[in-house]
């Protein structure tokens, strides 16, 4: 654990970068520091491994003071990832890896050995390994400055901005990618961010930060979304909320009707007896029930359905895996207001209307259900 | 009679080719001058550089020194140091010294300042000292440009280190001095090419170590 005890940051000029700032950042999750520029969001981060000096206060990591240790060593057993990477361009990429275990001394074969199998866990081809950082992209770039923070298999992990630098599809992937690193290998990742939205979908704990280096709020992203403290805060998290906080509620619950299925073979009479006054749509699916599109019962000839002519059926959520946000995404999404629901295959297994999901978001609410992270 | 006629004599007298004055001892003298100047100027630009370029201090002395350096007469001082310390190699050293100072001196600050921030914020958060970052981050990258001060330096030796002559040393300066006194011109001309390749064959060098030391992600730029 890392406790941040009454830290205040004051440049010579008289500039406070961070005031009087107070918090624990547990174990093996990610706290995300958020803010506008000038919060000393980076300052706090920098802190932590004395690249940048406290002038009052002090940060305990396990316990004892940061300055307990030889600063080279504190910061060889923190991973540090920043916004451009950073790669060593006279370096190949599995060199820029191993910098740290040659650091620690490890031997070159080692080092590279290891290299290589943190290329494949952050997502890059082991073929890229011989390659200098000018060629590859922005986004493998990154991918390399996260796999050389971790080479060392450091327990603490601080990151600085590292996705703001790459296009927001790059981003998408590289948060994913850090999710299921993070579930892999647990490590207490110290995340640093202006982007709101990256901050609730990675953290299990956020730190709004406000000019002046003042903490606005700690919390997890579902309380934050639910209860922000301030105007501040409020602002910051921007509109729906609301509808942001359903990624917290997980779609499991929902109760899905098989009955409005009907595959594109169907005869006559599965057609008639399918559709009920409760779901005046039927969702037709291919012959391995993958979802085609919604008909009204009446304009759907059995032997003749012509998929071209279906209604969309809006973006599918999977139970389970998805949110309740998913599945009201999916519903809105649909001309029909009923969302689908699929399996890992692509194969509807249900479909849900709006009216089920509000209750289910209403229930949610009622039962406070929002500690349980789920995607989508 | 033109110059290539007065290369084609000189270079075609066999005379030219062995004793005391011929090309090979020559040339020799003058690489022996060159190199030792070059090691002095080396010796003394090249941590002042580094240093002061890794903590990014003292950029405005650097340039004040590079000037006064530049704007010294390289024959000037050699007789100045001739008349003060007698005969001898040192009188022609400080002034080829003081000449290749500042090139290499100022490139390399510039070199090191001009590294990319970002990797070296890089090196000292995962725990690099700062001798390591200044010799295996920022050397690697800033190297392009320090060889071309290290070059630019070279170049101006070889073809000043001809002021030897002056002072009764040899060198390739030798052929242009006696050959001037001796109205020869063929002398004078043999001479004055052979300098200029030297500083060819200088350029060529260096492009080679280059080739050799510079890391292929740093040459693409």
């Amino acid at each position: 654990m890392i406790r941040i005890d009454s830290v205040t940051k004051r440049y010579p000029d008289g500039t406070v970068a961070v005031d009087r700032l107070s918090l624990e950042i547990p174990d093996r999750s990610i706290t995300v520091f958020v803010g506008p520029s000038g919060c000393g969001k980076t300052t706090t981060l920098r802190m932590i491994n004395r690249m940048v000096e406290p002038s009052e206060g002090r940060i305990l990591l396990d316990g004892a003071d940061i300055h307990a240790q030889p600063v080279n060593t504190l910061r060889r057993s923190m991973g540090y990832v920043i916004q451009n990477a950073g790669l060593f361009q006279h370096r190949t990429i599995v060199d820029n890896i191993a910098t740290v275990p040659r650091l620690l001394g490890w031997s070159k074969q080692k080092a590279r050995a290891r290299a290589a199998e943190l290329m494949e866990r952050v997502g890059l081809d082991t073929a890229l390994a011989k390659r200098y950082p000018y060629q590859l992209s922005g986004g493998q770039q990154q991918r390399v400055g996260v796999a050389r923070a971790l080479a060392a298999d450091p327990p603490v992990l601080l990151m600085d901005e590292p996705f703001s630098a790459v296009d927001p599809v790059v981003r998408k992937g590289l948060q994913d990618e850090l999710l299921r690193i993070q579930d892999e290998l647990g490590k207490t990742i110290v995340f640093v961010t202006h982007d709101i939205d990256e901050a609730i979908k990675l953290g299990t704990m956020v730190a709004v930060m406000r000019t002046g280096g003042h903490l606005a709020q700690y919390a997890p992203p579902a309380e934050l979304l639910t209860a922000p403290a301030d105007e501040f805060v409020e602002d910051f998290l921007g509109a729906d909320r609301g509808i942001r906080r359903l990624s917290f509620f997980p779609s499991t619950g929902l109760e899905l009707q098989r009955a409005p299925i009907v595959a594109i073979d169907a005869d006559a009479g599965r057609l008639g007896a399918r559709a009920s006054a409760d779901a005046p749509y039927l969702l037709v699916t291919d012959l391995d029930g993958r979802p085609l599109g919604w008909g009204e019962p009446q304009d759907l000839t059995a032997g003749s359905i012509d998929p071209a002519r279906l209604l969309s059926y809006g973006r599918p959520f999977m139970p389970g895996r998805d949110s309740l946000r998913a599945a009201l995404d999916g519903s809105v999404l649909s001309p029909t207001g009923w969302a689908v629901a699929v399996d890992g295959e692509g194969r509807a297994v249900g479909v849900v209307s709006q009216q089920v999901i509000g209750a289910a978001i209403r229930t949610a609410h009622a039962e406070g259900r929002d500690d349980a992270r789920v995607g989508g | 009679m033109n110059v290539l006629n007065f290369i084609h004599a000189f270079f075609s007298d066999s005379s030219h080719w062995h004793g005391y004055d011929g090309i090979p001892a020559r040339v020799w003298e003058h690489i022996q001058y060159s190199l030792e100047a070059l090691g002095y100027a080396a010796l003394i630009g090249l941590p002042v550089g580094l240093v002061t370029g890794h903590y990014g201090r003292g950029g405005n002395t650097l340039a004040l020194i590079a000037t006064a350096g530049r704007a010294l007469p390289s024959f000037g001082l050699l007789v100045l140091m001739f008349i003060w310390l007698g005969f001898g190699l040192l009188p022609v050293m400080i002034p080829l010294v003081i000449l290749a100072v500042p090139p290499i001196l100022v490139t390399t600050y510039e070199a090191l300042r001009s590294v990319d921030p970002s990797p070296v914020d890089a090196a000292r958060g995962m725990g690099m000292t700062e001798s390591r970052i200044l010799f295996q981050v920022e050397l690697p990258v800033a190297l392009p440009l320090i060889l071309s001060g290290l070059r630019s330096a070279a170049i101006q030796i070889v073809s000043t280190a001809t002021i030897a002559a002056y002072v009764s040393l040899g060198g390739l300066g030798r052929y242009i001095i006696d050959g001037l006194y001796q109205k020869n011109y063929e002398k004078v001309v043999g001479g004055a090419t052979l300098v200029a390749a030297m500083a060819l064959v200088t350029l060529g060098i260096f492009w080679a170590v280059a080739r050799l030391t510079v890391s292929p992600g740093v040459r693409r730029s």
